[in-house]
């Protein structure tokens, strides 16, 4: 695949410039790096260090640290299927099992036509309403295997109109207007911030 | 029972389905708090939260207060990080109060930084959380819009920028100086202590406090209400209220706020307001009272407070809030083995004993439910446990940087104490267990368990 786009990378400008590193940008834009491509594209990853300014190897040192980032392409869909404690006392080996078997491919693997990678995935906090899975990121509770099926085929019929495709995290992005940005706050500035200074009764801070 | 009519603090707003909306926030009470704090000098609104002695909601319990009091002074600039990586098997309640009340901790934040004197805030959402992401996000661009973020807030000097940061995936970054790490773009790794707190040396070595989404949630109810009603709620040791999380073979489960230190194990599983008891009448074989990292606790417990001393005490903890109900027709043996798989798949690999303890235990706990155990796994276990968490003992010792190498113990040592005829029962499904424990038992527990029962839950696991 490819470097970020012109937009993209505009956008990763912006990221940065909210950080008092530019490096402590580097999962947000690992993250707007997958939402472009599904994936993180080695050149993407490139880019992506260009623009932090540290190495491509820095780049997937980080990123091969979380579980997240898919280093190869992956289906259209993630459906992570939660097998922690919670879960499992609820079914979701059971669960799990019946996904593979009604997809044809084991976890960590994609169905041929591209659609759904499936995962077994440790705890993603929704264990009151096991067995729970996530579908890119996005929850659905309590499990059957008859809903399992009619979530399928729902995704596949395009009809899950909830659930953007892979790499798509947020759809919504925390904007700071330039007229209201208080700024990064430089770690080497030493500066102590005004409603801190002294005041009349000598408080210490 | 001890049922209490406390009042809600940090899901008030739960009932409105705009919960997460400013027009929902200001219309009950929102920013009001700020409004208040922004009267006050910063050193009397941590004073205020000393008074109310709110215990951090993340797990280790450390007072708020006392926390924000640690930063060395005339270090500048402060920072604060939010910890909103929740993920530790059994706990589901930051979660929803990033969804369902993201103003709530907006307004936390700016009281504690503002407290503090951090010049900047980092609000540190776990990647797999898309619905909180957003929901934070169109907070905060409420908020910088309405003036209560950003410069200058509501016409005070005070000024202050709240980033929105994802994660992508790793439960080790909730550690604190492993979410500094991962904040700073790189490998979530739990640095090497001391310092012992991002207090001294933190964001980019300089003083941070790091706290957790749910103790943030409780700052706005303390500065409208005053400590002294925050601390009249409670026991002793334990003020407020807080979310516990009943999971696991119950009949009604969810999340619960209850007065803190007063209701106890049973109120919250067997009361019909709360868990409901154990589905189809079953009966209690075993609970996790404070996430997977917590040890076990049974029938004999059901009646402590959950209060923090009292559980400490007894030896285990609240933790994250997170119970995890099991009944009598629970395969201890697979349980312990399911919380294990969990801390070894999560290791970050970065201290020996952590990285290879964790996926020895692993290893030998999947071939004795397979069917391939030997007797000397149990002593292979306890040994191995025992070199990652010397003595076995609790609180634990550990031999590692972070507390994530121990807490795989936890659920080995209770689990082996109390139903170790569970474990007797999988090995003697093995035809040679006994052979191979008369046939030179030593020379057998030396050797490495079996390699081919790798940790299988698809995907890569860092």
């Amino acid at each position: 695949m490819a470097r970020l786009t012109p937009e993209n990378e505009a956008l990763a400008r912006e990221i940065i410039a909210r950080y008092p590193r530019p490096r402590s940008a580097l999962i947000p834009l690992l993250h707007l790096a997958q939402e472009q491509d599904g994936y993180l594209a080695t050149d993407a990853m490139e880019h992506v260090a260009e623009l932090v300014g540290c190495s491509p190897a820095q780049v997937l040192g980080t990123a091969s640290f979380y579980e997240m980032f898919k280093l190869e392409p992956v289906g259209r869909y993630v459906v992570n299927i939660c097998t922690d404690i919670a879960c499992m006392l609820l079914g979701a080996d059971e669960l799990l099992h019946h996904a593979e078997e009604q997809l044809g491919i084991r976890a960590g693997q994609t169905t041929a036509d591209g659609a759904i990678t499936l995962e077994g995935v440790t705890c993603i906090a929704a264990c009151t309403e096991a067995p729970c899975l996530q579908v890119n990121y996005r929850y659905r509770y309590r499990v059957t295997p008859e809903a399992f099926d009619q979530l399928c085929e729902d995704l596949r019929a395009g009809r899950a109109g909830d659930i953007p495709p892979h790499g798509t995290l947020a759809r919504v992005r925390q904007h700071i207007p330039a007229e209201r940005a208080a700024g990064p706050a430089d770690p080497s500035s030493g500066v102590q911030p005004a409603w801190m200074a002294e005041r009349p009764s000598g408080e210490a801070v | 029972m001890a049922i209490t009519d406390a009042p809600k603090i940090v899901t008030s707003r739960f009932q409105y389905d705009d919960s997460h909306t400013l027009a929902r926030y200001e219309a009950t009470g929102g920013y009001q708090a700020l409004r208040k704090a922004l009267g006050m000098s910063p050193t009397a609104v941590v004073e205020e939260v000393k008074a109310a002695s709110l215990l951090g909601r993340g797990g280790a319990g450390f007072p708020a207060g006392v926390k924000w009091g640690f930063c060395p002074p005339g270090v500048w600039p402060r920072y604060l990080v939010v910890n909103g990586d929740e993920s530790e098997p059994g706990t589901y309640k930051d979660r929803m109060l990033m969804e369902r009340d993201p103003h709530q901790i907006i307004e936390g934040v700016l009281i504690a930084s503002y407290a503090v004197g951090c010049s900047q805030a980092f609000l540190y959402v776990r990647g797999e959380m898309a619905l909180a992401q957003e929901r934070i996000a169109a907070a905060l661009n409420e908020a910088y819009d309405a003036g209560y973020v950003g410069r200058n807030i509501l016409g005070s000097e005070f000024s202050l920028d709240i980033v929105l940061h994802w994660g992508a995936g790793a439960y080790i970054v909730g550690e604190e100086t492993a979410l500094i790490e991962s904040l700073e773009g790189h490998r979530g790794m739990p640095r090497l202590k001391p310092p012992y707190f991002p207090a001294a040396k933190g964001l980019y070595l300089q003083p941070t406090i790091v706290n957790n989404i749910e103790t943030l949630s409780n700052i706005p109810w303390i500065v409208a209400n005053g400590a002294e009603a925050f601390a009249a709620l409670g026991a002793e040791t334990s003020k407020g209220t807080r979310l516990f999380a009943v999971s696991g073979h119950v009949a009604n489960p969810g999340v619960f706020e209850v007065e803190y230190g007063v209701t106890t194990f049973r109120d919250l599983i067997y009361a019909p307001v709360y868990a409901g008891g154990i589905r189809g009448g079953r009966k209690l074989k075993a609970f996790i009272p404070g996430g997977a990292s917590s040890p076990w606790f049974f029938e004999e417990h059901l009646d402590l407070p959950l209060e923090k001393v009292t559980v400490d005490r007894a030896g285990s903890m609240l933790g994250s809030g997170a119970i995890v109900v099991m009944d009598e027709t629970t395969d201890m043996v697979r349980a312990c083995h399911r919380v294990v798989r969990f801390f070894a798949s999560e290791s970050c690999g970065k201290c020996t004993p952590c990285r290879e303890g964790t996926t020895w235990l692993e290893r030998i706990l999947k071939r004795i439910l397979d069917g391939q155990g030997r007797m000397s796994d149990l002593d292979l276990l306890l040994d191995v446990a025992d070199n990652i968490s010397p003595g076995i003992a609790w609180p634990p010792k550990q031999t590692t940087i972070c507390p994530l190498g121990p807490s795989a113990v936890s659920p080995i040592a209770s689990a082996i104490r109390r139903f170790r005829h569970e474990f007797e029962a999988h090995i003697a499904r093995n035809p040679n267990a006994a052979l191979e424990a008369s046939d030179g038992g030593a020379s057998t527990a030396a050797r490495p368990a079996a390699v081919e029962t790798a940790v299988s839950l698809g995907g890569h696991h860092g």
